[in-house]
């Protein structure tokens, strides 16, 4: 199992991958906006996302947990 | 002169903006969003309305709120800054309809240099250099191939709506070019709500060098000098410098005198930039586009000509004559290094929680700073903390004071780049003054995972 958490204070702008979907290493889960600036969250390993902590709008600070793979 | 003004933005340009409408004795009213209401600005304003929530499309950009708070003040006009409404016309139009003076210029001369497509024309028109482009916008990943052909390789891919290099990118060949298409077209939609497209000839190595101007009570169209701004990130600046060491004297009065004939084709008042590139191996510029509000690096040209251009707005928009002799001469080098709120390795964003603020001061130092220790960062708003510009001599001078400002400069609490600005002033590229804008990937090379 693998934990996918925030790198720094964000807005969730985007969610690209749904709960249950099988995603590869490096895959986009989420788009965070900081700063007028578009950041990435990227599957660190294959798996299927099992666990979506977050939605569209939500504000995540540094170290919040963003979804589960497994 | 104005009695009172509404200054409708935040950070540094509200408190550089209320510094000099203070000295002048206008009243100044500032609006805020709840993320805002600990800074500096918010205090030093004789008034502050709270005007929504953090995110800017329910605050700073809420047009029906900022006109609400200068109804309720009774402020007699509206400076709106950089970015946000700065470059709306139908905001500048409801001010006017509102009976407020609008600090900038026409809203005509805002729209005809809104659209990059249509500005293009425009200067191409007027005898303004552009480089080889579009025309009119491209619309299909198919018209771009069309396109891109008939320009010839390397192209810039941009939003004609665009601005801040937001969908910005160079294409070198065929095969990048749909994915370069449709990311632009999904920015521009998003960012701007226009996914018009066009295409440009890429001139590489290039500099990126902007003329100030100041279009007059009486229509006169007068050009303040240049300033380089050739170091940039994600297409966005970090330092700036004037005069530029790649521009030299026909080169220079070329550009001014182009810089004035753009102005004068749209009528314009007030302080504006023409924005331009250099190519640094055909020795020509091109027109790039044209900034119809006051630019973050205004102070460089202020430190050089010794003229308050915030002051020369409210005169302007005064319908006043401006309080500096014709013939001015710029004496000195100045610099700009934008200290933002980031790391200074990959530029990631770095909000949070300022613990220790203390700030360079000496000979040739001005800081215009939008935060103070205890202030928060947060995520809804660029990462501009504050902006180290230093003016010396000569070049060597002023390299020299902004080495010792920059070490001297303590921000805690986050990360900021200042070690960037620290190995900028150290290079041998930066201080040769033979640079381009592709300096900043040379001294940071590596993946850059993430886009704007």
């Amino acid at each position: 199992m693998a934990e996918v958490r925030a790198e720094m204070v964000a807005n969730v702008w985007k969610i690209v991958v749904a709960e249950g979907v099988d995603v590869a290493d490096g895959d986009t889960l989420v788009i965070l906006e900081s700063m007028k600036m578009e950041i990435p969250v990227l599957a660190e390993g294959a798996g299927t996302l099992t666990r979506l902590h977050v939605a569209e709008g939500d504000v995540v600070q540094e170290g919040d947990l963003i979804a589960i793979i497994e | 002169m104005l009695n009172s003004v509404l200054v409708a933005n935040r950070g540094e340009i509200a408190r550089r903006v209320i510094g000099t409408a203070r000295r002048l004795g206008i009243r100044t009213v500032a609006v805020y969003s709840e993320a805002d209401a600990a800074l500096p600005f918010v205090a030093e304003a004789d008034e502050a309305v709270l005007i929504g929530p953090a995110p800017p499309a329910r605050s700073y950009l809420d047009s029906a709120a900022v006109l609400a708070a200068a109804r309720q003040t009774g402020a007699g006009a509206v400076h709106p800054g950089y970015g946000f409404l700065a470059e709306n016309p139908r905001f500048a139009r409801q001010v006017l309809a509102e009976g407020l003076t609008w600090v900038g210029p026409p809203p005509e001369a805002i729209e005809a240099m809104g659209d990059k497509i249509s500005a293009r024309n425009l200067m191409a028109a007027a005898g303004v250099p552009v480089a080889a482009g579009s025309a009119e916008p491209v619309s299909s990943p198919d018209a771009a191939a069309a396109e891109a052909a008939r320009i010839g390789y390397p192209v810039m891919v941009k939003a004609a709506a665009g601005g801040g290099g937001i969908g910005m990118s160079a294409v070198s060949d065929p095969a990048g070019l749909r994915a370069a298409f449709e990311t632009a077209r999904t920015r521009a939609e998003r960012f701007f709500g226009d996914p018009a497209i066009l295409l440009e000839r890429c001139i590489s190595p290039a500099r990126h060098v902007e003329v100030q101007i100041l279009g007059l009570s009486d229509g006169e169209v007068v050009a303040l000098g240049e300033r380089d701004c050739s170091v940039q990130r994600r297409h966005q600046k970090v330092a700036e410098e004037t005069p530029s060491p790649g521009v030299g004297p026909v080169l220079r009065e070329r550009m001014l005198a182009a810089a004035v004939r753009a102005g004068t084709a749209v009528g314009y008042r007030g302080a504006g930039t023409v924005e331009c590139l250099v190519d640094t191996v055909a020795d020509d510029f091109v027109f790039l586009e044209m900034n119809t509000r006051l630019q973050v690096e205004h102070p460089v040209t202020e430190l050089v000509t010794g003229i308050d251009l915030v002051e020369q707005q409210f005169r302007i928009a005064s319908g006043e004559p401006v309080s500096f002799p014709a013939a001015v001469r710029p004496h000195g080098h100045a610099l700009e290094l934008r200290v933002y709120a980031e790391d200074p390795v990959r530029f990631m964003p770095s909000p949070g929680t300022i613990t220790g603020w203390r700030e360079p001061a000496g000979p040739g130092i001005r800081v215009d700073a939008g935060y103070a220790a205890g202030n928060q960062v947060t995520p809804f708003y660029d990462p501009l903390l504050a902006k180290l510009c230093v003016h010396g001599r000569d070049r060597g001078e002023a390299l020299a004071r902004a080495r010792a400002a920059v070490a001297a400069f303590e921000i805690t609490g986050l990360r900021t780049n200042l070690p960037f600005h620290a190995d900028l002033l150290a290079s041998e590229e930066f201080t040769s003054g033979d640079y381009d804008t592709a300096i900043v990937a040379r001294l940071r090379p590596g993946p850059r995972p993430a886009h704007n």
